[in-house]
């Protein structure tokens, strides 16, 4: 069968020749597309930091909430706990920031993320991905290091701000609490992703990630810190991945034994969510 | 033309669970044309692509894509298949230039993204948030997404939907435009009036099967009562001579006397036969008017879906 082609004009004002010079397709040469992954980190850094509320929560959050609770407050210089030796050796404000990075970590890792990933599911955004040569995957990538970057930004602009205005003390052990640093947020973005590798819907993905924020948030100790809190509730924060990160940075930070038992929590949360929410990522 | 289809899919059956999308659909896409897979919703034509594209797998059949296979070959297909899929599919701030320059990422040999807006007469709006772009912008830059990979094969999925008829209008242009430039078109739509403006051909889908593929034309030629010729005579004649007059005329179909008008149904050629052997009986007339079938009808007639058909096309034409 002969194809009739159908004579009707073309309004476009363009040249059929310029048409021509920007649409003939493409010669066959060899591929290199390792920009691909650099441009979708840009873009998903430029979209972050393009909406005002996403960009606060992420970034300035951690800091505000730290630096006002340390100046407002009239505890912020008593001692952290009368009960334990140690913790009564530092300022209840330098007890309350490894309380404000898990914080930091959960706005990203269990809010900003699956959120938008979420997000990306809904509006088709991966779906359209998946019909380019690059691929969805990638974007996922992107996402993982835009957040990862936001987070070191927040954790620094509240050490920061912590150190040179709130002059808290400095931690015993920093590399403990740096490993315990990056536990926390190997565990508690594997939570996040297995939210995003499911998540239907932005509102679905808020809704999940909201109540894991918050429950995680009340055994970090953000409105009552740990020490203080009953023997049952600290116990069960040990098993969390916020909660074991706070106990764990906490002690690393008053120069206490080495938080194995929490350390070991966390690995094991990320070496178990991580992969799962790979196995069971949706991509539409 | 090359003698080699672009697309030529064979016995396509695809079901979601105990739902069969897609029974059996076979389709050839020639190079260079605008092939129209026109079907109500529901009819299978989204999912039809879907498997042409690579994005879903054929529970049967074979496809095979510019000498790929869409079921192993995806990452190389899609090298030269553009898609532009129904929803909208970019982050609300992302900005037209910044969704262009990285889809252009994506491909070995991409268009010059300045050039594509151009075409696409989106360069006034090349700062523009996607958020803030009109649907008809929105539908522009998700077609220059899927060309900027310059691909052989464009795919457009209910590309008009949605849209105003003056937008609509001006993305057919855009469709136009693009055939022009040698990129081959498989154009899915339910409207019968855009697959009757663009279309060189036409794959009927109803109820996951094809019912007709042709010429616009040819699908309203199988439709029955192609053409309603009607006839008034200045003076009055009697049924008899009308009648009469019209005996070996080629192509009637049906003659009938209808309140002393004439009504002749057949193929196009009953209007010169019929005038003709007319005047040959003295039977003058001024009051001559040629209804032609239009794709709806033969879109009913085809696929039985009176009532729930796709858009009305008002298409009668008066001589």
């Amino acid at each position: 069968m002969t194809p009739t082609p159908t004579p009707t004009p073309t309004p476009t004002a363009t040249p059929a020749a310029a048409r021509r010079g920007a649409l003939a397709p493409a010669p066959a040469t060899e591929h290199r597309r390792g920009g691909a992954l650099a441009r979708m980190i840009v873009s998903e850094a430029r979209l972050l930091v393009r909406d005002p509320a996403a960009a606060f929560f992420s970034l300035g959050f951690p800091v505000v909430l730290l630096t006002v609770l340390g100046l407002v407050m009239p505890w912020a210089d008593d001692p952290f706990s009368d009960q334990d030796p140690l913790l009564a050796q530092i300022t209840a404000i330098t007890g309350y920031t490894p309380i404000v990075l898990s914080l930091a970590i959960a706005t990203i890792g269990l809010s900003s993320f699956p959120v938008t990933v979420a997000t990306y599911r809904q509006r088709g955004v991966l779906r359209r991905l998946s019909t380019t040569p690059v691929g969805p995957a990638r974007l996922l990538v992107a996402q993982v290091l835009v957040n990862l970057a936001a987070l070191v930004v927040a954790a620094a602009l509240a050490l920061v701000s912590a150190v040179v205005v709130l002059d808290i003390e400095l931690p015993r052990q920093p590399w403990t609490v740096a490993l315990a640093f990056l536990l926390a947020v190997l565990s508690v973005f594997g939570l996040g992703a297995l939210i995003a590798a499911r998540a239907a819907t932005t509102g679905a993905a808020n809704g999940l990630g909201m109540t894991a924020y918050f429950v995680s948030l009340f055994f970090a100790g953000v409105w009552l810190p740990l020490p203080i809190m009953p023997e049952a509730v600290q116990t069960v924060a040990t098993y969390l991945p916020l909660g074991a990160a706070t106990q764990a940075m906490t002690d690393a930070w008053v120069g206490a034994p080495f938080p194995t038992q929490q350390m070991v929590v966390m690995a094991l949360w990320a070496a178990v969510a991580t992969p799962v929410a790979v196995r069971i990522f949706r991509w539409s | 033309m090359s003698t080699t289809p672009v697309v030529r899919a064979e016995h396509l059956r695809k079901a979601y669970g105990s739902t069969l999308a897609v029974a059996d659909v076979s389709l050839t896409v020639e190079r260079g044309e605008i092939y129209g897979v026109l079907g109500r919703n529901g009819a299978g034509k989204t999912t039809t692509v879907e498997m042409i594209a690579g994005l879903r797998r054929p529970d049967a059949g074979t496809v095979s894509v510019l000498g790929l296979d869409p079921t192993t070959q995806a990452a190389a297909l899609h090298e030269k298949v553009g898609l532009q899929l129904q929803e909208s599919a970019l982050p609300d701030r992302l900005r037209v230039q910044e969704a262009l320059e990285l889809y252009a990422s994506f491909y070995s040999a991409p268009a010059d993204p300045a050039d594509l807006l151009d075409l696409l007469g989106l360069t006034a709006k090349r700062d523009a948030a996607f958020k803030d772009l009109s649907g008809g912008q929105k539908q522009r830059l998700s077609v220059a997404l899927a060309l900027v990979g310059r691909p052989e094969l464009a795919i457009l999925d209910e590309l008009t939907t949605g849209l105003d008829p003056h937008a609509r209008r001006e993305t057919w242009a855009v469709v136009e435009a693009i055939r022009d430039a040698g990129v081959t078109i498989v154009l899915v739509t339910h409207l019968m009036e855009e697959a009757e403006r663009l279309c060189d051909r036409i794959a009927l889908i109803a109820a996951g099967r094809v019912a007709a593929v042709g010429t616009p034309d040819q699908i309203v030629g199988l439709a029955q009562g192609e053409h309603v010729l009607r006839v008034r005579p200045d003076v009055p004649v009697a049924d008899g001579v009308l009648l009469g007059a019209l005996a070996g005329v080629p192509g009637v179909r049906e003659a009938v006397v209808e309140d002393r008008e004439l009504v002749v149904r057949g193929g196009g050629a009953v209007v010169q036969g019929v005038l003709v052997a007319l005047a040959r009986h003295d039977v003058t007339t001024h009051d001559v008017r040629l209804e032609r079938a239009s794709l709806e009808d033969a879109f009913v007639s085809l696929t039985g879906a009176e009532g729930a058909g796709p858009e009305l096309a008002t298409t009668a034409a008066e001589v």
